[in-house]
């Protein structure tokens, strides 16, 4: 490719949703030539096929070792390939490792030049991990409501509370023992499980 | 001293004595509270341990040597104190190719010379018939897999880079590429020979062991710079592992059952102590073969990391032209393996005569004739 034209850039990655994120992003940082590959059978093969620039792995996909084997001596490959992170760029690697991203480019671009993308997808996968963080968050919170709900339950069956009353308890003895109100919940339904 | 470590590592057989350490409460007997973290390829273990992620790993031997050499990715000098595991890996073919090699068989299966001339004549027949290469999976560049298939087929005349295509594949897509035709044989580590065989897909050829007799295949590694920070830790550590490796070698079932946790390597007890035991069923239809060096993990000084083992591997990577052979960069590598600290944590003199390689061709190996071992072998990168 010429150096000045926007980078190819192909995207491994088997989650669809994060790839589009991260091709949403690249696309409206100007760089048009993206594309996401999902299926890891014969992988290496498709990426000689496509012959990118640059190469955004997730770290939680085994294929980056098959990647690796693009740093070797091979006649199977038409143009060497280097890790982006050199010894220079502790920081990168950091803080690319840590967002769970690494990225591999064809010798020659210029540092310059991938940096912008390097940063853009470590930004992208750490917005991606914050977004799962709160939906587990989320997923948590529906089900503690609905655990405290049906201890609320037991509680007015067994004791005659009113459903206030209830959760007054629930609310007072998480305090007093230091727990989640879910917690103490939970403890009142597996107790009233082992006294059916 | 630290007291608080992580540590990553890969689900395979050869990482029980760091696993058995922790889960059977060896280190924190030694007063350290260490977190496993399983990981999904060794790019990420060397990166993780690179960077300070991770304070130890789990890891492949050339891989410690090839980041203090700084080949293949970014220099980190890293220190090997414990062998995890001597042998262990196996080479797997489709029945297909099993069926092939055999009809061109003149000796005994289990002879890996007879079977690389096998080799040999099947790669010349497909040749003449104008059949694909034959396709071999290994882990990574950087493996004993990869210079354990090479140095096998290239001691029958099949050159592993002409010849043949070599491909990295992660160990958990072993089983389905074999399937899938994807590739026609691999080398891998436990349990996923074992695995393509109960599912009748593989035929196990060779135990690593007929190949060489002792093969150093992960080591317990920490960056250099923690270790020299932190010695008091990294000798209880040392301890911890060796504790866990007499174990295992002595209760091979309580050891399966540990290593069967799901988050650890998570496939069933019975086939992990089918490794253990060293008794592998090799082919579908139910032979069985044992071997006492199929893999050890702590019997026969196994636990402690020669220098030859190091040198051995570094004379690999300059045959198949990983780098160019160098006195200072000999040192480097056989500086990785530090059976020095191994003595000092464990209390033990060194054994009164060093460990050998035993390769089934080629000169015996000395760790200061590597010009030697690199001339004895017709096929090579490397250029004298």
């Amino acid at each position: 490719m010429s150096a000045e034209q926007s980078p190819k850039i192909v995207i491994v990655d088997e989650s669809p949703i994060r790839a589009a994120i991260l091709e949403e992003g690249l696309r409206e940082a100007g760089f048009t030539g993206v594309v996401h590959v999902s299926e890891m059978q014969g992988l290496l093969a498709r990426i000689y096929a496509l012959d990118p620039d640059v190469i955004v792995i997730d770290l939680e996909n085994p294929s980056r070792d098959v990647l690796e084997q693009m740093f070797q001596v091979s006649r199977a490959v038409r143009r060497p390939i280097a890790m982006f992170v050199d010894q220079s760029d502790a920081a990168s690697i950091q803080a690319s490792v840590e967002a769970g991203v690494s990225a591999y480019i064809v010798d020659g671009l210029k540092k310059e030049r991938i940096k912008p993308i390097l940063d853009l997808c470590i930004s992208r996968f750490n917005a991606f991990s914050k977004l799962q963080d709160e939906l587990e968050r989320a997923k948590s919170a529906l089900e503690d409501r609905k655990v405290i709900d049906r201890a609320k339950g037991i509680l007015m069956k067994m004791k005659g509370f009113t459903e206030e009353e209830a959760y007054v308890l629930l609310r007072s003895t998480a305090m007093r023992e230091k727990k989640k109100i879910g917690e103490i919940a939970q403890s009142i339904l597996t107790a009233s499980e082992l006294l059916k | 001293m630290t007291g608080s470590l992580r540590i990553g590592f890969i689900p395979l057989v050869d990482a029980a004595a760091l696993i058995v350490a922790v889960d059977k409460g060896f280190t924190a007997a030694e007063g350290l509270d260490v977190t496993l973290v399983r990981e999904v390829s060794w790019s990420n273990v060397r990166d993780k341990l690179n960077i300070g992620l991770f304070d130890a790993a789990h890891l492949l031997a050339p891989v410690a040597i090839a980041s203090s050499l700084g080949i293949g990715h970014v220099k980190v000098p890293i220190v090997a104190p414990f062998n995890l595991g001597v042998n262990g890996n196996a080479i797997t073919v489709t029945p297909a190719l099993h069926a092939d090699l055999m009809a061109h068989l003149e000796g005994d299966s289990t002879d890996p010379m007879a079977t690389a001339l096998a080799l040999a004549r099947v790669v010349e027949k497909r040749r003449r018939e104008g059949a694909e290469p034959l396709t071999f999976g290994m882990t990574f560049p950087f493996s004993t897999h990869n210079y354990q298939l090479r140095f096998w087929m290239a001691a029958g005349g099949v050159d592993p880079d002409e010849d043949v295509r070599l491909v990295v594949l992660p160990p958990p897509y072993m089983v389905d590429s074999l399937a899938n035709g994807l590739v026609d044989a691999f080398c891998v580590g436990a349990p996923w020979n074992s695995i393509a065989v109960d599912l009748g897909i593989g035929h196990i050829l060779h135990f690593v062991s007929d190949v060489l007799v002792r093969a150093a295949e992960k080591v317990l590694a920490l960056r250099q710079s923690w270790a020299e920070k932190n010695p008091d830790s990294l000798a209880a550590l040392v301890r911890a592992c060796g504790r866990a490796a007499d174990f295992i070698e002595q209760n091979h079932a309580e050891a399966a059952q540990i290593l069967a946790q799901p988050d650890r390597i998570g496939v069933s007890p019975e086939v992990l102590q089918r490794t253990l035991d060293g008794r592998l069923k090799v082919s579908p239809s139910g032979t069985f073969r044992e071997s006492s060096r199929y893999l050890l993990v702590g019997r026969e000084g196994a636990a402690r990391p020669e220098a030859i083992q190091a040198a051995w591997l570094y004379a690999q990577m300059v045959r198949w032209g990983q780098i160019p052979l160098s006195p200072e960069a000999l040192g480097t590598a056989i500086g990785v393996f530090r059976p020095d600290i191994y003595d000092a944590a464990m209390g033990t003199a060194p054994p009164a005569t060093g460990a050998e390689i035993g390769a089934f061709a080629g000169p015996p190996f000395a760790a200061d004739d590597v010009i030697g071992h690199l001339k004895a072998f017709r096929i090579s990168r490397w250029k004298s």
